[in-house]
């Protein structure tokens, strides 16, 4: 990635609240055409960053830049943003809410260019269309003004899987067209359709890089027991982090040894052996 | 162990039809998740398991009351009382006192890694830590049945980590565990699945058996050759045909989310078919 197309640099970028560093000497790239995941647990400094990045909130210190320069009124037009809360005005039509956006951000904007489920409600109440179509809604008045960079908090909560393959299939798309796209998600499935993450914890950068670079070689111990209820119990009450998948248990960010002696002084027979750790175990892993 | 669960049951608002013909076993010793986008019909079927609403046709069996755990989506804690406050305050609901409610709160607020904040009011926990106690008053009074509405939603994955271990244990021990979630590798990850779709099973069984009775195949590709018959999962497309896979490199073992995406294409399909 080449300095010429990226659209959004943080460099340094430090947000204190008080004593309380929200965000802490984050550095960040975002490039035409690409996707990139931003994760982290809540209250990580994800909200913060975007709302930085955005120019919605102003940095502590280190600099943002938007398409080259401080962000302003000239690079909000430039951006596509869909908050958590979808951001769109539950006491007006789908129509005026598509107005209302149009206008603000000076796009040209027509009825029939709109997807036929949002046609079919243009007159209602934004607030009595339901959570689906609302969501459709705020992504039509997010990209109705060809934005070049798409700021996306959440996108797919609550959304059943076939429309969250179609929402996919939009951002890529958008993606595939040059708009570069930074997507936040506790959907950690979703990592796989980033072409990079950037994982923060505790408002610093823990790791970053494809899916397979994060997840680097961390492993996770895989534990087989005949009697799993007091395997899973054993190694639950001794604090450690325990996954079960049907009967099958796993446990991050710890050793093939640990497990053992566990096991050992519980008396409870089991197969260890260690595999590649998920998304979730590494993240599990990284917070401190 | 007693087997609890839902046969045949269709549940109506008014002339809304939420459920129809739906059928879940959710026996003890084991996860069971309800899986469903906003609007599925997940919480009315959890609803109409624990007695809040009462189905047009079909039976429930659940146990008596006080052997009902439920944890509503809105996590059933009182924002305003302690952590404290709030196990006091069902644990006497339930006639739970002295030495018996001091093991009990002890118990589960160590196993939840909440012991450190018992003074801190329950408005003030991050999101994932009040579903953590949600999940605490429910299972305050060891119940036989605990049903838990969307657990997860909205928990960070860090934390989605610590409640699917409190889940797991409660199943561990005995209980019969049954939970609504819209993620698919929460759903992957129980004993068995009902993925619903409009008030409707889309797919149900042990994950690993659903996904081996697939029929057709699903290849991974850069362009789809039908795309109406395929979706995005990455930077590739997966494609679904209704014939096995020949052996060709580009065949994949599909995960449920695949499964899933399949069915509804189907049925999106089937709908289509009948308005012509």
């Amino acid at each position: 990635m080449t300095a010429v197309t990226a659209l959004a640099t943080a460099r340094r970028v430090t947000r204190r609240f008080g004593d309380f560093a929200a965000v802490e000497d984050v550095a960040l790239e975002i490039g035409a055409g690409e996707v990139v995941g931003l994760l982290g647990a809540n209250g990580a400094g994800k909200t913060t960053l975007i709302r930085m990045l955005l120019g919605l909130l102003a940095v502590s210190s280190g600099s943002v830049e938007l398409f080259g320069g401080a962000p302003s009124r000239a690079t909000r037009r430039r951006l596509g943003y869909v908050p958590q809360g979808l951001g769109v005005w539950s006491d007006l039509t789908v129509g005026e809410n598509v107005r209302f956006f149009a206008a603000a951000f000076g796009a040209d904007v027509r009825r029939a260019a709109m997807p036929a489920g949002l046609a079919e409600v243009w007159d209602q109440l934004a607030g009595e269309i339901g959570l689906g179509r609302r969501r459709q809604l705020a992504f039509a008045c997010a990209l109705a003004h060809a934005p070049e960079l798409l700021v996306l908090d959440e996108p797919t909560s609550g959304v059943d899987p076939l429309a969250r393959a179609r929402l996919w299939d939009d951002v890529r798309e958008h993606a595939d067209r040059g708009t570069g796209v930074l997507v936040t998600t506790h959907y950690l499935e979703e990592a796989h359709q980033c072409d990079r993450l950037i994982i923060m914890a505790a408002g610093r950068v823990v790791a970053r890089g494809t899916l397979a670079e994060v997840i680097g070689d961390t492993r996770t111990v895989r534990v087989r027991a005949a009697s799993w209820q007091r395997a899973f119990d054993a190694l639950s009450e001794a604090g450690l982090l325990v996954t079960l998948t049907g009967r099958e248990i796993r446990v991050a960010a710890s050793s093939v040894a640990q497990l053992a002696e566990i096991l050992d002084a519980a008396g409870v027979p089991a197969e260890l052996d260690e595999v590649p750790a998920s998304l979730e175990e590494t993240m599990s892993t990284l917070r401190d | 162990m007693t087997t609890f669960g839902v046969a045949g049951v269709d549940v109506e608002f008014g002339s809304r039809r939420a459920l129809t013909d739906v059928s879940l076993e959710v026996p003890g010793g084991r996860v069971t998740a309800v899986v469903g986008g906003d609007g599925a019909g997940k919480s009315t079927l959890l609803r109409c398991l624990v007695g809040l609403i009462e189905p047009a046709v079909g039976t429930v069996r659940r146990p008596r009351k006080a052997q009902i755990g439920y944890m509503p989506s809105t996590s059933g804690t009182w924002r305003e009382l302690s952590v404290r406050e709030n196990i006091e305050f069902v644990a006497h609901a339930h006639g739970i006192a002295g030495a018996k409610l001091a093991a009990r709160s002890g118990q589960l607020l160590d196993r939840a890694g909440l012991s450190g904040v018992s003074d801190r009011l329950a408005g003030q926990l991050s999101g994932g830590m009040r579903q953590k106690l949600g999940f605490c008053l429910a299972m305050l009074h060891d119940p036989e049945l605990l049903v838990l509405d969307e657990p997860s939603t909205g928990v960070d994955a860090v934390s989605r980590v610590e409640l699917w271990r409190l889940i797991a244990q409660a199943a561990a021990h005995g209980t019969a565990v049954v939970m609504a979630t819209t993620y698919l590798d929460e759903g992957e990850r129980a004993a068995y699945v009902l993925v619903l779709d409009r008030g409707r099973e889309l797919v149900a069984g042990e994950p690993t058996a659903v996904l081996s009775a697939m029929d057709g195949s699903i290849t991974q590709v850069a362009r789809p050759g039908a795309p109406d018959w395929a979706w995005r999962r990455g930077g590739a497309f997966h494609e679904w045909r209704p014939v096995p896979a020949a052996g060709e490199a580009s065949a994949i073992s599909p995960d449920l989310e695949d499964l899933v995406i399949v069915q509804m294409l189907r049925r999106e399909h089937e709908r289509r078919a009948a308005r012509r």
